[in-house]
């Protein structure tokens, strides 16, 4: 499992090691940095836990909330309430305290003003922020900033977190730098001893450390695809910037330099080249996998509209390239820091005519590296593009996951003739001759100096030397050929993941970062007597183990991060002879997906269900 | 009367003949200026002594761009999308960076839909011959304005044209390319010595060739007709180019009406005064050479700028200088111990 789950209690709420907390802050105040150093002293803990940031589309003064997670159970999905908030902006304060569940804790920065009716049932501690970031004497640019910290050591020394698992976070954040790591430091630690010396603890909810998570670590999606592609050996990434894809691309500009180096040489062996726009972010990376290189490129929604026709390209010359699609909340504009899964309809068949694409629907940061490199060796198996569907939950959050794993398979460059090959094929090689009977051509690239290894590749009809055609029975063969390339393209891709409950006759299909909800409605549902095997796709065009699911629950739902159930209708079209045991659970807000929701949904149908 | 056995085929330096440098039959209209740029450039690229297969075409869509199908058959050509082929070219390019790459276009693919392509592929200096075979007018759709069509012109269906035209030398030599020269399918000798130059610039050198359009643009009086062009055109100079083997007399060229302009293999441009003086190393007296050709409709044509091009994109990146293409596995994947420090650096 690439969540840690802990053992499941009887379902009965505790407060230690079990709570929600928001930190609702302002952002481009440096609220992130401490955010993360609570998230990663949790982490260092031991402790199951998620960390979400819900920011908006603007670059600094709007209102921004992190929202931390603990549950030793595992359960590191989304609830729609809050235990404790740590309030640091005026303007949402109001709102912000209507979240809290029943006896919540509320760490306010006590310059801001307490509304003049509050709920009784609150606990309230004042935080002297302004107050302890003028004792510490801290220069005038880096008040809002240390504003911050403190918080950190305030709800540090009132939850329990032990200044050692801080002192790794910050290790972590600011190793190297010591001037920086002392003074961040030190306001932490003067949080934790004013907290000490001047609050009483009103509330129960406490964190207490578990065996370390040796086998985990703590980082995000787009880090994690970033190195799975270096790892993968990407040779080029063309891209134009684009939120919440950017930071995929930032990560591999930063690590290109050390991880990338030929051995041999010392020489770099990948490009990473920031274009005019999308079309020449497709084009660019289309022309290098033409041309025999690993190519990819990263984006979102609005960033794949415009890359439509240069995919059909890619499609139809049989051109292997990679693209990321960090969803984000469509359409048009939509919310650009907002998440959703609800470009696969697109994506599907992007691109007029008759096209099919195959799609990686990672549901872990640690699946983001995995497909990361997994993504070329099937690009350049199947000759085609192949698009890894990430979000920005998963993207842009840091999750607890399993250690990034070796590359297990050996690189797979595809079928590829180079100057000696081609030899062996006397003149009977054509570029796109079903020669193995896969569907699957050989292919040559440019540079090849063997006289048969130039062709002539065009988006027309061709045949099957490359030559224009517009012949009929040529056009029909040609496309049938390709559908067939990817239709038995399944059994190469990753299988679904399936989570069983003893009894289940009901099943529900989901995809990427919505598991950890998933999986803790799974066992809400299963207390609440009505157990369900969970299938997690991870890969389209769906295979026999789909099909197998469906045939073994009377029900199976389709839960997603979209309005009109777009995998749904994919799973429909793709089994559609057991389609009418599928039941649709689309929903989009921009938020992720809570458990509370699937539950409260699954038990509703399913009383109709008798 | 002469025994075809005997007839001396020509051959190179590398021993192909022209014939090793032809493409498949042309499908454009008879007398198409493009037709006379493909054969120009298989006279080029056969003179420079370039195998094929270490030559690599690029096109858009258009009439023009079905031309890279009827030259160099012997290289990988790729027909790619409307307006997006530097696109294409600027990935293509790092993957072997001996070959040399030709991109053709013509006035729709780059002066509308690609002129955005076109001006930051010129401005990242990818190494690449761009030729825009420009005949004012969309043809493969059968005669419709292009963004280069005369102000004015008439066409059949569409009316009269109320927009100017954009100049295409302009807008490279404002994005900074380092070599923009200007062409006529009625002067081949000029063409070829561009042509010749141009491959061996090391970086973009762009090219636009009028070529006119006989079926949809080619009355006497239209600026980018046979007849006006042979009679208005005005070339800025005699071309010719030297490859760096062969030693040039200097004798042979009266001083002070030629200079040399060398390029960075140490090949270069011997250029012969017409009329005037004219400084092609100048850009200041490039623009105004442009200005003044499209305020008094002089047909210019000629090298209008070059300038020295130490370097290119590919230059950028320090790359192993093996072509990326055939480097093994284990020279792209990052090593265990890697994976097992970044995995330490997340705990």
């Amino acid at each position: 499992m690439d969540h840690p789950i802990g053992n499941a209690q009887n379902g009965k709420k505790s407060k230690v090691n079990d709570f929600c907390m928001t930190i609702c802050t302002v952002n481009g105040s440096g609220s992130a940095t401490a955010n993360t150093i609570l998230y990663q002293a949790l982490f260092n803990m031991g402790l199951p836990s998620s960390g979400k940031n819900i920011f908006p589309s603007n670059i600094k003064g709007l209102p921004t909330w992190f929202v931390i997670r603990v549950s030793e159970r595992g359960y590191l999905g989304r609830v729609p309430y809050d235990d404790i908030i740590v309030a640091m902006n005026a303007d949402t304060f109001q709102k912000d305290l209507s979240y809290l569940s029943e006896g919540g804790v509320v760490f306010y920065a006590d310059h801001i003003q307490l509304p003049a009716e509050t709920r009784s049932d609150l606990v309230f501690y004042p935080m002297p922020i302004r107050q302890l970031v003028r004792q510490a004497e801290v220069p005038r640019n880096m008040r809002e900033y240390m504003e911050n910290m403190a918080y950190v050591g305030i709800v540090g020394q009132m939850l329990g977190i032990p200044m050692q698992n801080v002192e790794h976070a910050l290790n972590r954040q600011f190793g190297g730098k010591q001037s920086a790591l002392d003074s961040n430091r030190n306001m932490i630690i003067s949080g934790y001893q004013w907290a000490a010396e001047n609050l009483t603890k009103q509330d129960a909810y406490l964190v207490k450390s578990l065996p370390p998570l040796s086998d985990y670590i703590l980082t995000d999606g787009n880090n994690a695809g970033g190195l799975g592609a270096l790892f993968g050996g990407a040779q080029f990434c063309s891209w134009y910037p684009i939120t919440p894809a950017s930071s995929m691309v930032e990560a591999m500009i930063a690590q290109n330099p050390s991880l990338r180096k030929d051995p041999q040489t010392g020489k770099n062996t990948c490009v990473i080249l920031q274009v005019e726009d999308e079309l020449a972010a497709a084009g660019c990376a289309i022309g290098a996998g033409w041309a025999g290189l690993r190519a990819m490129t990263a984006t979102s929604g609005p960033g794949l509209s415009l890359m439509t026709e240069n995919i059909g390209l890619a499609y139809f010359t049989e051109t292997p390239v990679v693209i990321w699609d960090v969803q984000r909340v469509g359409p048009s504009t939509g919310l650009p820091t907002r998440t959703a899964q609800n470009d696969l309809a697109m994506v599907y068949k992007l691109g007029h005519g008759d096209v099919n694409h195959i799609m990686l629907i990672p549901g872990s940061v640690n699946e983001c590296f995995e497909f990361g490199w997994k993504a070329f060796d099937i690009a350049e198996h199947y000759q085609t593009p192949v698009f890894v569907m990430s979000d920005l939950d998963l993207g842009m959050n840091q999750w607890i996951t399993r250690k990034f794993e070796y590359p297990a398979d050996k690189m797979d460059r595809g079928r590829v003739l180079w100057e000696a090959d081609l030899d062996a094929y006397q003149g009977a090689w054509g570029r796109y001759k079903d020669l193995e009977g896969d569907g699957i051509p050989w292919r040559t690239v440019m540079g090849n100096q063997n006289p048969s290894a130039p062709y002539f590749t065009r988006g027309t009809g061709h045949d099957e030397y490359g030559n224009y055609s517009e012949d009929p029975g040529n056009w029909a063969a040609m496309i049938r050929r390709i559908k067939r390339k990817l239709d038995n393209s399944c059994e190469y891709l990753p299988e679904p993941i399936i989570r069983g409950k003893p009894n289940a006759r009901i099943g529900i299909i989901a995809m990427g970062s919505t598991d950890p909800a998933l999986i803790e409605a799974q066992d809400q549902l299963e207390e609440a007597g009505i157990p369900a095997d969970y299938l997690r796709v991870r890969a389209l065009p769906s295979c026999s183990q789909v099909r197998e699911f469906l045939e073994a629950h009377e029900r199976v739902y389709v839960v997603e991060l979209n309005r009109d159930g777009q995998l749904f209708g994919i799973l429909q079209q793709e089994q559609h002879e057991l389609s009418p045991k599928l039941i649709s659970l689309a929903e989009v807000d921009g938020l992720p997906m809570t458990a509370i929701w699937v539950r409260e949904q699954i038990l509703a149908k399913e009383q109709q269900h008798g | 009367m002469d025994n075809p056995q005997t007839t001396k085929v020509e051959r190179n330096s590398i021993g192909l003949a022209l014939s090793d440098y032809r493409g498949k039959a042309s499908t454009l209209c008879p007398g198409c200026g493009h037709n006379t740029v493909s054969n120009q450039i298989q006279q080029s690229i056969f003179e420079l002594g370039l195998p094929p297969e270490m030559v690599a075409k690029f096109s858009g869509i258009g009439c023009s761009s079905k031309g890279i199908n009827y030259f160099l058959q012997r290289s990988f050509g790729f027909n790619g999308l409307h307006g997006r082929m530097p696109a294409l070219v600027s990935g293509a390019c790092f993957a072997d960076r001996r070959i040399k790459l030709l991109g053709i276009s013509g006035d729709g693919d780059t002066a509308s839909i690609g002129l955005g392509h076109f001006k930051h592929v010129i401005r990242r200096n990818v190494p690449m011959v761009y030729i825009i075979e420009n005949n004012g007018v969309y043809g493969l759709t059968k005669g419709q304005f292009s963004a280069t069509s005369d102000l004015g012109l008439e066409l059949k269906r569409q009316g009269k044209n109320f927009l100017p035209p954009l100049d295409l030398c302009l807008e490279a030599l404002i994005s900074g390319a380092k070599f923009v020269a200007r062409s006529f399918a009625g002067d081949i000798k000029q063409m070829k010595e561009l042509l010749k130059a141009a491959v061996m610039q090391n970086g973009i050198a762009v090219l636009d060739i009028i070529s006119p359009c006989v079926t949809f643009n080619n009355r006497d009086d239209a600026l980018q007709s046979y007849t006006w062009g042979r009679e208005n055109e005005c070339p800025i100079q005699e071309l010719t180019y030297v490859p760096r083997a062969r030693a040039i007399q200097v004798k042979d060229f009266q001083e002070g009406e030629t200079r040399e302009v060398q390029l960075h293999d140490g090949s270069s441009i011997i250029l012969k005064k017409i009329n005037r003086e004219y400084d092609p190393t100048d850009k200041h007296a490039a623009l105004e050479l442009l200005i003044e050709a499209q305020e008094k409709r002089i047909f210019t044509t000629g090298l209008i700028y070059i300038e020295n091009s130490p370097t290119n994109i590919l230059d950028e990146f320090d790359l192993v200088d093996e072509p990326l293409n055939r480097l093994s596995p284990d020279r792209l994947r990052p090593d265990r111990a890697a994976l097992e420090r970044l995995n330490l650096s997340y705990q």
